[in-house]
């Protein structure tokens, strides 16, 4: 079992989605976040005011897959999500020790198999 | 028969229109005031949506306060000190507690009215003064000072020039308060920024507007009352009131061309902040000038007043001088450009009342020059002084914590934009603990 985490770009979402889907990756949670990956910065200005806007709008994903799971999540990511400029993101894969399904107790292997 | 009915109709009324009172002319005068009063409001959302999301509420209860503090004060008070019967410097008590304010005519409309007009401007005067102080300054000792500073700097002001006072009797030109309201709004509000020092965040954190749309409304809804502010100054319906109206259309048109221009050529860009800003630059400009130029020269005046305060705009940000909204730099400079625009390009032939010095008559534009000069000295005095006062009868500035918390919460006890989650319903029929200063010095 593996957790992977992705920060993809905002406008990429809906494409990251149906990769996803297409690739049968069912149970994942999504968070709007922000940060910066070395992309050039954005200038705003508010009359005389000129603020350079260092952090970005980023969504970060977070998907619980069993281990024949992880290579196709993060190919339907990786081809999804990527621009090909500064900023496209990041894939962490981590490993995880339990999971727990709440609704049934199933454990592990069980807990992360998509619901029949 | 219809005469009959007019009879019986105004006999039911119990009310007809006085000896010299005109009908159109008080139509006219009614809207305009109605319009002249949701300019407060329309302000409370230009302020509003230029400030932080946590101060947003605290910034718009500023100008919304004026309409009862300023307004009550005006009818007690006020409007008797700026148009009762008095001296050069100063009404008289005459109309104090509005005796002798009734539906007798003052010129073509009811005096009643007349007092209600004169009433918004004190009410949009003080409102404007306030973004000076945004996000800092404590709600009590603001509803203290804008209720003495409507009596005390606002009243004598307009006598002096509308009144009867020195500087009418010059001959000053101030067609609907370019000297009254932004010179007399933009120098207040200065002054307040300087006594109260910059917000504690003030050249350490970028202050960003939490809300531009909000702004885009106020100006939208600002120059929609403003039609009412120069067209109603005119004090009848009509060639007059035709006049400013249109200058009000065009000069703050050519404004936003200079303005977007200016911007475009020197960032490539057009920001949203500066179209809105430019409106009531362009407004502000052609108000003390409406009713006496020519519709050609509203749109030279417009054009022209962009630029003073395009640039006063772009350098005050550099310096300490927190005037939050930047209301010296929209309406004291463009308050000023437009007063001594008025003395260059005044044309008898439109107005009926004097030429400028391009039209023959250079003594104009000295006049208007010690106009602006008087309005500078007194608004930046009595505003001091006050402000002082004030502030030894309670603390004026919010303690760093609760500027750091939002006035909102620490002011008001409100969010503008509540989340509700984690709220947990105290049932109880304590009232709220009592409210006590908590002031930083200042």
């Amino acid at each position: 079992m593996k957790l992977i985490v992705a920060i993809i770009r905002p406008e990429k979402l809906q494409d990251v989605l149906e990769a996803l889907f297409r690739a049968e990756v069912r149970g994942l949670s999504i968070s709007r976040v922000q940060g910066h990956g070395g992309e050039t910065e954005r200038v705003e200005t508010y009359r005389g005011t000129t603020v350079k806007m260092a952090l970005h709008e980023k969504i970060r994903l977070e998907i619980g897959v069993s281990d024949p799971f992880v290579r196709p999540t993060v190919e339907a990511i990786l081809k999804a999500a990527r621009t090909g400029e500064v900023g496209d993101g990041k894939i962490f894969v981590l490993p995880v020790e339990k999971v727990y399904r709440i609704r049934t107790g199933e454990e592990d292997q069980a807990a992360v198999t998509p619901v029949q | 028969m219809r005469k009959t009915l007019f009879i019986v109709a105004s006999g039911l009324s119990g009310l007809a229109l006085a000896e010299g009172v005109d009908g159109a002319a008080t139509a006219w005068m009614l809207v305009s005031t109605a319009l002249v009063l949701l300019m407060t409001p329309a302000l409370a959302f230009f302020y509003g949506g230029l400030v932080r999301s946590k101060n947003a509420l605290n910034t718009m209860m500023m100008s919304f306060a004026t309409l009862g503090f300023v307004g009550v004060g005006w009818a007690l008070l006020g409007y008797s000190l700026a148009f009762a019967e008095g001296g050069p410097w100063l009404g008289g008590l005459g109309h104090a507690l509005l005796k002798g304010v009734g539906l007798e005519a003052k010129g073509e409309i009811p005096h009643l009215l007349f007092m209600a007009f004169q009433g918004t401007f004190a009410i949009i005067t003080a409102a404007l003064l306030t973004g000076g102080m945004v996000e800092r300054m404590r709600f009590p000792a603001l509803l203290l000072f804008l209720s003495l500073w409507g009596l005390l700097v606002y009243a004598p002001l307009a006598h002096w020039v509308w009144g009867g006072g020195f500087l009418g009797s010059l001959g000053a030109l101030d067609f609907a308060g370019g000297t009254v309201v932004h010179i007399n709004a933009g120098i207040a509000a200065l002054v307040g920024a300087l006594v109260l020092g910059a917000r504690k965040d003030y050249g350490r954190q970028a202050i960003l507007p939490h809300n531009v749309p909000f702004t885009l409304l106020g100006a939208a809804l600002l120059w929609f009352g403003w039609f009412g502010f120069n067209g109603g100054s005119a004090l009848s319906s009509g060639a007059l009131a035709s006049l400013a109206f249109v200058n009000t259309l065009l000069a703050p048109a050519a404004t936003l061309v200079a303005w977007v221009l200016l911007d475009l050529l020197r960032t490539g860009k057009v920001t949203a902040v500066g179209l809105a800003t430019a409106i009531v630059v362009g407004l502000v400009a052609i108000t003390p000038a409406a009713g006496f130029v020519s519709p050609l020269s509203a749109l030279v005046l417009g054009a022209v007043s962009a630029f003073p305060s395009y640039f006063f705009l772009l350098w005050r940000p550099k310096t300490r001088l927190d005037d939050s909204l930047d209301v010296f730099g929209a309406h004291g400079i463009a308050g000023t450009t437009g007063a001594l625009l008025t003395g260059l390009l005044a044309e008898k032939a439109w107005n009926g009342v004097a030429d400028g010095f391009l039209f023959g008559n250079p003594v104009q534009l000295a006049i208007q020059a010690l106009a602006v000069g008087v309005a500078v000295a007194y608004s930046a005095l009595g505003t001091f002084l006050l402000l002082k006062l004030v502030g030894l009868l309670t603390p004026l500035r919010a303690s760093p914590k609760e500027e750091g918390l939002g006035l909102d919460v620490t002011q008001h006890g409100e969010e503008a934009y509540v989340e509700g989650e984690g709220a947990i319903l105290v049932l109880s029929e304590a009232s709220p603990p009592a409210l006590k200063p908590a002031g930083g010095k200042a």
